[in-house]
């Protein structure tokens, strides 16, 4: 297959004005590719920059140079120092991103906060909250929730509602930042399932997965992560 | 993709000496929401007023695509055709809700001017339309025959919102939206404008120096220190990887809850 993602020399370095212009690199020549129905997990230390590297190919953090490459539309495009709107356009169509937290936002209810992503892309309301009610129940969220706002859910309830919203759109490319981080043993269990069938469906995946019994079940391919100068 | 909305080139103002807002330059493309953020005093509102047309650059230019009248140069028009482009195709929201209402006359009636300036004539139709963006939002339709003098802060800032989207504009400028409102009334307003961003593909530039309201309403941030645009980008971007030191130095200041 072909990749739909493909990262080359890719710089990132954070520079803090408050201590003095102190810089941090933590990215150096980072260079992979996924194709379709892959799942690279990211492996290295805590603070050996994963995370970076999964927000820069989200395009939430900014890369000094190097380039990020997906497939959007039936063609490349380049994400490094891309526009604004070609980055959200991407995100609207091409590329989902779990992150560890769900970014709660008043007075939506869960199931509005999951169909979200569905009805931007300009699917009917209705067919898109069915759909959102489906997979919050996949994922053993009770239906008494479903309208209310996942301010007052605990940390596994909010992480499942952060889950659905990134699975109902089908993205081709998604991003998992620790997706199960905070779930038991029978709901974690279910979000492997739900990942597994996404890379089996053709979804191109990059995560970032802690525990290794999560990894071994997802992922087809590691991409090891260490900190310029750290020794392997 | 088509072609911006709104385009600034270079805008510039001063006060007497000092230079309020120093060579903006940008591009709002349709349905785009575009925060501009930065303490009080950096130029922000002033900027807004430029682009809106309430304020003239002393540099720069800012051309508008019309739906009526194709590329316009906002201050190269008259003062009756800016006038005209302000009510048929824009929207001006204020902090100050006072300023943007007639406050002598009835909440029907504020938003039933704005119809009638875009020619509607028919009484039951401007009643009717008039109910429905009360209902949508959220004022008791037996509020409708009441003066806002009646309403309180919050009502008064929905029903200016109200007022400024009846006439389906193309493009909304808002100075502080939700300044000076209770966070509960704030919560309730920023879902409100949420959904009818999203659901009429407004494009909009908004001030704010609320950080958390640029976060949930925005895609795009620039950020202003003493009269210029020190960064700008996606508002994720800039909010999780602040590359100026003054908007570092923003972000590290907000308050966690």
């Amino acid at each position: 297959m072909l990749p739909v993602l493909r990262v080359s020399a890719l710089n990132k370095a954070f520079v803090m004005h408050a201590q003095g212009d102190l810089a941090l690199p933590v990215l150096q020549d980072v260079a992979l590719s996924v194709a379709p129905g892959e799942c690279l997990a990211l492996v290295g230390p805590s603070g050996a920059g994963k995370s970076t590297l999964l927000r820069s190919l989200y395009g939430n953090y900014r890369p000094q140079s190097g380039s990020i490459q997906i497939r959007h539309r039936d063609q490349w495009v380049e994400l490094v120092g891309a526009e604004p709107r070609v980055v959200l356009d991407v995100r609207r169509h091409t590329m989902g991103f779990v992150s560890q937290f769900l970014r709660v936002i008043p007075r939506i209810g869960a199931v509005d906060v999951v169909a979200e992503p569905m009805v931007r892309r300009g699917a009917p309301a209705e067919e898109a909250r069915r759909r959102a009610e489906f997979l919050l129940g996949l994922l053993g969220i009770p239906a008494r929730l479903w309208a209310l706002p996942p301010a007052t859910f605990s940390g596994g309830e909010q992480q499942r509602v952060n889950i659905a919203r990134s699975l109902i759109a089908d993205y081709p490319v998604l991003l998992l930042d620790e997706p199960t981080a905070s779930l038991d043993t029978a709901n974690r269990d279910g979000v492997i399932d739900l990942i597994r069938q996404r890379r089996e469906a053709g979804t191109a995946i990059v995560g970032i997965f802690h525990d290794t019994t999560v990894r071994d079940a997802v992922a087809t391919r590691l991409h090891n992560v260490a900190l310029p100068g750290a020794q392997p | 993709m088509s072609a911006p909305l709104l385009s600034a080139r270079g805008v510039t103002k001063r006060f007497g000496e000092r230079i309020a807002c120093r060579d903006v330059s940008f591009e709002l493309w349709p349905g785009e929401v575009l925060g501009i953020v930065g303490e009080s005093g950096s130029g922000k509102t002033t900027l807004l007023n430029c682009l809106a047309g309430r304020l003239t650059p002393d540099g720069g230019t800012v051309t508008y695509e019309s739906a009526a009248a194709g590329t316009v140069d906002v201050h190269g028009l008259s003062e009756a055709r800016r006038r005209l482009l302000a009510r048929t195709e824009w929207g001006f929201v204020n902090q100050d809700a006072r300023e943007g209402l007639r406050m002598g006359v009835s909440a029907g009636a504020n938003i039933g001017e704005r119809l009638m300036a875009i020619g509607a004539r028919h009484y039951g139709t401007i009643r009717q339309t008039s109910c429905d963006w009360l209902a949508r939002v959220e004022i008791d339709l037996d509020r409708l025959d009441d003066r806002p003098t009646t309403y309180s802060g919050g009502m008064r800032q929905r029903l200016q919102i109200a007022r400024n989207l009846v006439s389906e504009p193309r493009l909304v400028f808002m100075d502080e939206p939700t300044g000076g409102l209770d966070v509960s009334v704030q919560a309730r307003l920023l879902d409100l404008l949420r959904g009818l961003v999203d659901r009429f593909h407004l494009s909009a530039v908004l001030v704010t120096h609320d950080l958390g309201v640029a976060r949930l309403l925005t895609h795009r941030l620039m950020v202003m220190q003493g009269g210029k645009v020190v960064e700008d980008g996606l508002t994720d971007q800039v909010l999780d990887d602040p590359q100026h030191a003054y908007t570092q130095m923003l972000v590290a200041s907000i308050l966690p809850v």
